[in-house]
């Protein structure tokens, strides 16, 4: 059984779905050369946003456009709203160039989450790649303030470079931890760089975890994800425990504009967080 | 006047001298009219108040990639197939206001458009068109989260359907029992019948504001031998139809065929202009376009049509998922023919053949699912890795 | 010696492995162990010894003039450390250093090749094992190639 789609979802019935409300930008971040982190507080008479991890919102700048962005934060504050953002398009760098004070246009979350609540018991392995850290962060803060409800605790994340690394403070914090292994790897060492070397699919072999009672979060670039993939099937973990998050383009976030389309399914509804076996054409099918 | 006590299914003969007289009744209701008129060399659907401006004595030649009108003898009301519009225009218009927004300093407040909310009667909806509005009801209305915009538009139209006498030879709603007698989902529908003698229109009530219409005209009972006269209208239409769709295992076997090399032949063929998305009835992608004034202080952002055809479509940052033409067109067709089953437990298509008359290369869609059904499943070419 | 055949049993590269053929590497294998800093072996090296890693962390990496030393990659518990022992000239190509405390089995590729060369079961099964290992090292040099991170936005 599915469990993973939000019973957080704002009202659905009637009113228009493309309104967004005005967040108050409260802080902002600097995580990389182009990526930051926003926290945002919510209008005073919504009481706090609360949301499933692995959800997103879409953001909207004035005059500029929308984008979807995956939610970064701790599902435990809904006093707070966080989005970590790229700055690779127009929208992107509008919202990076935001300056705390200023407002950005919310309407969500959409969409279905990491299925913590149906995984536990279970050893759990999160493997990010790149900016694909954002989306899991929440599902990891989640699992760590229900810690005993899950087995071991794995988290694989590879960046570019040591320079590309996101949420720093994080890894650092969860590296501190006994209870959740974290091993941080990059594409290219450069300066000083002591930790890992090596595309993060290298590691999933030496990871000791319960592959027949596990599940895998994965949220990374397609190929990252595609090469997980073999990886994880390569240690015999079952498609059905393995989930990745996928991206698409996205004009709506409710199922109506039709961007979002992957064969039988709406990523904006549907996803973005599938079970692999419910997306496997898509790590097959080129252009699907 | 012969009303019918239980008016759900009342059949009447109206005189085609008397065709003006519903027009009234509609109007006088409060419904502005919409339905087929002759505009740019082709019939189009626009406001009408005269039965005058209906494309009368005219037929329509289609076929794939080609549309003619051709002026008949006798001054028929509905002689031709279905044109180049379709109602989604009025429902789910190529350009809709979603919201406004207005920017004081560094704050901005976002306001929903006064949303119209128009009596319209649409007159001449053809069954494959019935077919098509429900698909959209189906997409807009029926999910988590549903277009409020069309719900408005839509709950008050008043549906006067009109029984095909005239398929194109690009029709093939047989095939999908989408046509080309109308069977539900209408308020009136009507029958133009022509025979030596006569000229006139059977109507058959679907609603108790159908009924109520009837109540108000000049209308005599239909007797056994005018219904069957209707009927043999549609029977002759529905023996004209030759282009069929078989839809058995379509699903099944357009995922097995995703890699197979025929849809590099269309792709050979295709433009990915886009034209099949804009015509077809049941196409609903759209896309949000934003535009601020020039002081920067109002914005807005406009709800428009948009087609999988083009390359901006599957765009995130850096490129497009489907960079091809092959992989836009198996796209569109793949999304009709198999997961709007999975979608919205029904097929994408309505049979109505527009897609077919309106490509500029003359590409039909029955033909090339039909070249993918007959070949033999081609075991997928790996390329090396 | 039982320590040697149990850990060689547990070793993904040499698990599996048949009781005649384990009593052949154990013939070639000693424990050593390396502190932070210190080379396991430098590029040009002839490939003679290679390691297969109980715990710690190694890293491949080569040296440029200007710039230092270039990381290539990391290998830790249940890694081997290399393959140029079983492929001609038999010269290691970049440099391997121990960044942690590490605990390894080293393996004398010379004398493996000797035995690979009178059992040739033994030959192909170790050839197998090494072609695994070179595709596996490909593929993660591809993907670093391919620069995956750089256009992605969630």
């Amino acid at each position: 059984m599915e469990t993973t789609h939000t019973d957080a979802r704002p009202a659905a019935a009637g009113g228009n779905p493309w309104l967004s409300r005005p967040y108050l930008v409260r802080k902002k971040s600097r995580e990389t050369a182009d990526t930051f982190t926003l926290e945002l507080t919510p209008p005073a008479e919504d009481g706090g946003f609360i949301f499933k991890p692995g959800q997103f919102n879409m953001l909207y700048t004035f005059g500029i456009g929308e984008i979807p962005i995956s939610i970064s934060g701790d599902p435990a504050k809904p006093e707070t709203l966080t989005h970590t953002v790229r700055a690779v398009g127009a929208v992107s760098r509008a919202i990076a160039g935001l300056k705390p004070g200023s407002r950005l246009g919310i309407r969500g979350p959409y969409g279905a989450g990491w299925p913590v609540t149906d995984i536990t018991g279970r050893d759990v392995v999160i493997i990010a790649g790149g900016i694909g850290l954002a989306p899991l962060r929440p599902a990891v803060h989640y699992l760590l303030a229900h810690r005993g409800e899950y087995g071991k605790i794995i988290l694989v994340y590879g960046a570019r470079t040591p320079a590309d690394i996101v949420h720093r403070k994080d890894l650092e914090k969860w590296r501190s931890r006994f209870d959740i292994e974290v091993l941080v790897t990059v594409d290219r060492a450069t300066g000083d760089w002591q930790g890992n070397v090596g595309v993060v699919t290298t590691f999933i072999g030496g990871l000791r975890f319960d592959p027949s009672s596990c599940a895998a979060l994965v949220c990374g670039p397609e190929i990252m994800m595609r090469f997980t993939v073999m990886g994880l099937r390569e240690r015999q973990v079952a498609d059905n425990s393995i989930f990745i998050s996928m991206e698409r383009n996205m004009k709506c976030g409710v199922g109506l504009c039709g961007h979002c389309q992957v064969g039988p399914s709406f990523v904006c509804k549907d996803g973005p967080v599938y079970r692999l076996t419910d997306m496997k054409d898509v790590f097959i099918k080129r252009e699907m | 006047m012969p009303v019918d006590t239980s008016p759900e299914k009342a059949i009447y003969v109206l005189e085609t001298g008397d065709f003006q007289t519903l027009l009234d009744a509609v109007m006088e209701r409060g419904h502005s009219i919409f339905g087929p008129v002759l505009r740019d060399g082709a019939i189009t659907y626009d406001a009408l108040h005269r039965d005058t401006d209906l494309p009368l004595g005219w037929n329509d030649r289609q076929q794939a990639g080609s549309y003619r009108l051709v002026k008949t003898k006798r001054k028929t009301f509905f002689a031709y197939a279905v044109g180049p519009h379709s109602w989604k225009k009025f429902l789910h218009p190529p350009s809709d206001m979603l919201c406004a927004a207005q920017r004081i300093d560094d704050r901005f407040s976002i306001n929903e458009p006064d949303r119209e909310h128009p009596r319209r009667a649409f007159l001449g909806v053809r069954s494959c068109e019935l077919h098509a509005l429900a698909i959209h009801d189906k997409i807009f209305t029926d999910g988590p989260f549903i277009n409020e915009a069309y719900r408005r538009r839509r709950q008050d139209i008043l549906i006067i359907a009109v029984n095909c006498s005239h398929p194109s030879e690009t029709c093939f709603c047989t095939s999908l029992q989408t046509g080309p007698r109308a069977t539900g989902g209408f308020d009136l529908a009507l029958t133009e019948v022509l025979t030596s003698g006569n000229h006139h229109f059977i109507i058959e009530t679907g609603s108790a504001a159908g009924a109520e219409l009837c109540a108000r005209l000049p209308v005599r009972k239909a007797a056994r031998t005018d219904i069957e006269a209707a009927e043999k209208v549609t029977s002759a239409a529905a023996k004209k139809i030759r282009r069929s769709l078989n839809t058995e295992e379509l699903r099944e076997t357009l995922d097995q065929k995703f890699s197979d090399p025929h849809w590099g032949q269309i792709a050979d063929r295709c433009l990915a202009c886009g034209n099949c998305t804009m015509v077809c009835p049941t196409c609903f992608c759209s896309t949000v376009e934003d535009t601020t004034t020039l002081t920067g202080e109002h914005a807005e952002r406009r709800l428009k049509w948009d087609s999988c055809f083009t390359a901006e479509f599957s765009y995130i940052h850096g490129g497009s998922i489907r960079s091809s033409t092959l992989s836009r067109y198996r796209q569109w067709l793949t999304h009709k023919l198999a997961y709007w089953f999975d979608q919205f437990g029904m097929c994408g298509c309505v049979g109505c053949g527009r897609c077919i008359t309106w490509c500029p290369a003359g590409i039909d869609l029955t033909e090339e699912t039909r070249k993918l059904q007959e070949k033999k499943f081609v075991i997928r070419r790996t390329n090396g890795r | 010696m039982e320590d040697l055949s149990r850990f060689l049993k547990d070793h993904p590269f040499t698990a599996g492995l048949n009781k005649k053929h384990l009593d052949l590497l154990v013939g070639c294998a000693s424990n050593v162990v390396f502190k932070a800093g210190e080379f396991l072996f430098h590029e040009g090296d002839d490939a003679d010894l290679f390691y297969l890693i109980r715990e710690g962390k190694v890293i491949i990496e080569t040296y440029a003039p200007q710039k230092g030393p270039i990381a290539i990659q990391t290998r830790g518990a249940g890694e081997v450390t290399g393959w140029s022992w079983m492929v001609p000239p038999y010269k290691w190509h970049f440099d391997a250093r121990a960044v942690e405390l590490t605990k390894a089995l080293a393996l004398d590729g010379k004398c493996l090749r000797g035995k690979c060369e009178k059992d040739h079961d033994l030959g192909y099964i170790l050839m197998q094992r090494v072609s695994s290992l070179i595709a596996q090292r490909l593929e993660a040099t591809r993907l670093q190639l391919l620069d995956i991170y750089g256009n992605n936005t969630h």
